[in-house]
């Protein structure tokens, strides 16, 4: 593929499940494209060069940041946003558990620690305070609410399956 | 905080590769991870007419491999891939220690090794580990194909001997009986670029002594080896080991002062750091962790 300065590529890319053809410059960013093209506005935009963290979303199931990754560069790929984890409108276990424990303050970062935690919260009872503040230590929260966070990270897989057996 | 227009190229072949560095040179840059180019671009601190994504190129390994005797990495290795390698951990472990320092899940997700390599930056680990491993590293352009140690391969700040039309395709590392190594750093929060660190390895002779090397990052200058020679476990056990670090090491580093910390500060905790390292290297020490 050769994209000649300032025109546009063609990209087609899988968002929360649904295929997008869609049509980006190559200097636009993956999580500019998804707030602004697709319309996507849980991904959060903070310092834009890779470290608060607030734009993470998962590509190809590996947590990634969204500002650090030009849109064209997902063309074939699969992107899991913020918006794909609640369900017709019932929160996932992990979105109840930030609710339950005060994982969220002014709430900005949340979904950067949504899609940061999603990998990892079902290991995360096992896990140390070390180790989970470690898999957690890319996401900054500007209202310091860490303790409340992790608490909730630990208690979604706790949430999940009391739901599982009240089904 | 957006990258400036450039012209993207997703070559499928490393023949393109050449083609499009031969014929773009200087103005264009490779884009493998991302996660130093990308922020560089935001801030508008580098403005490449040609960005050349090598994420495109086919049969390029996505893990370490082995190669008559060496570990062989890839320009599409991720450090993710790095970390949760057993090859890397039984063949150099101090290299997966390194990685596990650098940053966050989500940045090694994406970032590659051998960008990390290229990118050159004192702060970083991977630089500092690859020196004392004695890693080579593989160029390539179309006018063929040239291996040079990596210590030749850092000049300057930011700087490697790569020239415009050259790229970076493989490094290599000794595969068999690996050194004694450690990672050690000091950093305000957990990712960060450390104040300093070092990475050193302690390699036991037969005769039960220690061939010793350390290479510093974070404190400022050029990424480089600083070999000790052959020290004896009493030397690495007692007062020695300082006395030899600040006859040998610390006066070749050229520590700076910025808001994080005074250079007299970051030669102590090199001092410090570096005696640390050595020592966990050749089993001499119960530490096993970083000062983070």
């Amino acid at each position: 593929m050769n994209v000649p300065t300032g025109e546009r590529a063609a990209v087609t890319v899988t968002v929360n499940g649904a295929a997008h053809a869609i049509e980006v410059e190559p200097r636009w960013l993956l999580s500019d494209v998804l707030r602004h093209v697709l319309g996507l506005t849980g991904t959060h935009v903070g310092c834009e060069h890779g470290v608060c963290g607030s734009c993470t979303v998962l590509v190809d199931g590996s947590p990634a940041r969204s500002c650090l990754m030009l849109a064209v560069q997902t063309d074939g790929r699969d992107v899991q946003t913020v918006e794909s984890l609640a369900a017709n409108g019932d929160l996932h276990p992990l979105q109840k558990a930030f609710a339950r424990h005060h994982g969220l303050q002014c709430g900005f970062c949340t979904p950067g620690f949504l899609m940061a935690a999603l990998p990892v919260y079902r290991e995360a009872e096992q896990l140390s305070d070390d180790e989970l503040r470690v898999a957690m230590a890319g996401q900054l929260c500007r209202c310091t609410g860490y303790a409340g966070i992790l608490e909730a990270v630990r208690a979604a897989a706790g949430i999940e399956r009391d739901e599982g057996a009240s089904r | 905080m957006k990258p400036a227009p450039f012209a993207y190229h997703r070559p499928s072949t490393r023949d393109e590769v050449d083609e499009l560095l031969a014929g773009h040179g200087d103005r264009a840059t490779i884009l493998a991870g991302g996660q130093s180019l990308v922020p560089l671009l935001n801030l508008r601190l580098v403005v490449p007419e040609h960005v050349i994504d090598i994420n495109g190129l086919d049969d390029e390994a996505a893990e370490p491999g082995e190669d008559n005797g060496r570990l062989t990495i890839g320009p599409l290795v991720r450090q993710a891939a790095v970390e949760r390698s057993s090859l890397v951990a039984r063949a150099a472990p101090l290299l997966g220690e390194a990685v596990r320092h650098v940053a966050h899940p989500a940045i090694r997700s994406r970032g590659t090794v051998l960008g990390s390599t290229a990118h050159a930056d004192s702060a970083a680990e991977i630089p500092a580990a690859l020196l004392v491993l004695d890693a080579e590293a593989v160029l390539r352009s179309k006018r063929g194909e040239r291996t040079v140690p990596v210590h030749e391969l850092f000049v300057g700040f930011l700087q490697t001997c790569l020239a415009s039309d050259e790229w970076l395709v493989e490094l290599r590392l000794p595969a068999s009986d690996p050194p004694g190594g450690a990672v050690e750093e000091f950093a305000r929060r957990h990712g960060d670029y450390a104040l300093c660190g070092v990475a050193a390895v302690a390699a036991e002779q037969t005769d039960g002594s220690f061939g010793v090397a350390l290479a510093f990052f974070g404190i400022g200058g050029v990424p480089q080896r600083i070999g000790l020679g052959t020290l004896q476990r009493e030397a690495l056990e007692g007062d020695e080991l300082v006395a030899v670090m600040h006859e040998a090491a610390l006066p070749r580093l050229e520590p700076v002062t910025d808001v994080h910390a005074t250079a007299s500060y970051r030669l102590w905790l090199a001092e410090r750091l570096g005696a640390r390292a050595v020592r966990r290297a050749a089993g001499l020490a119960g530490s096993n962790g970083s000062a983070s």
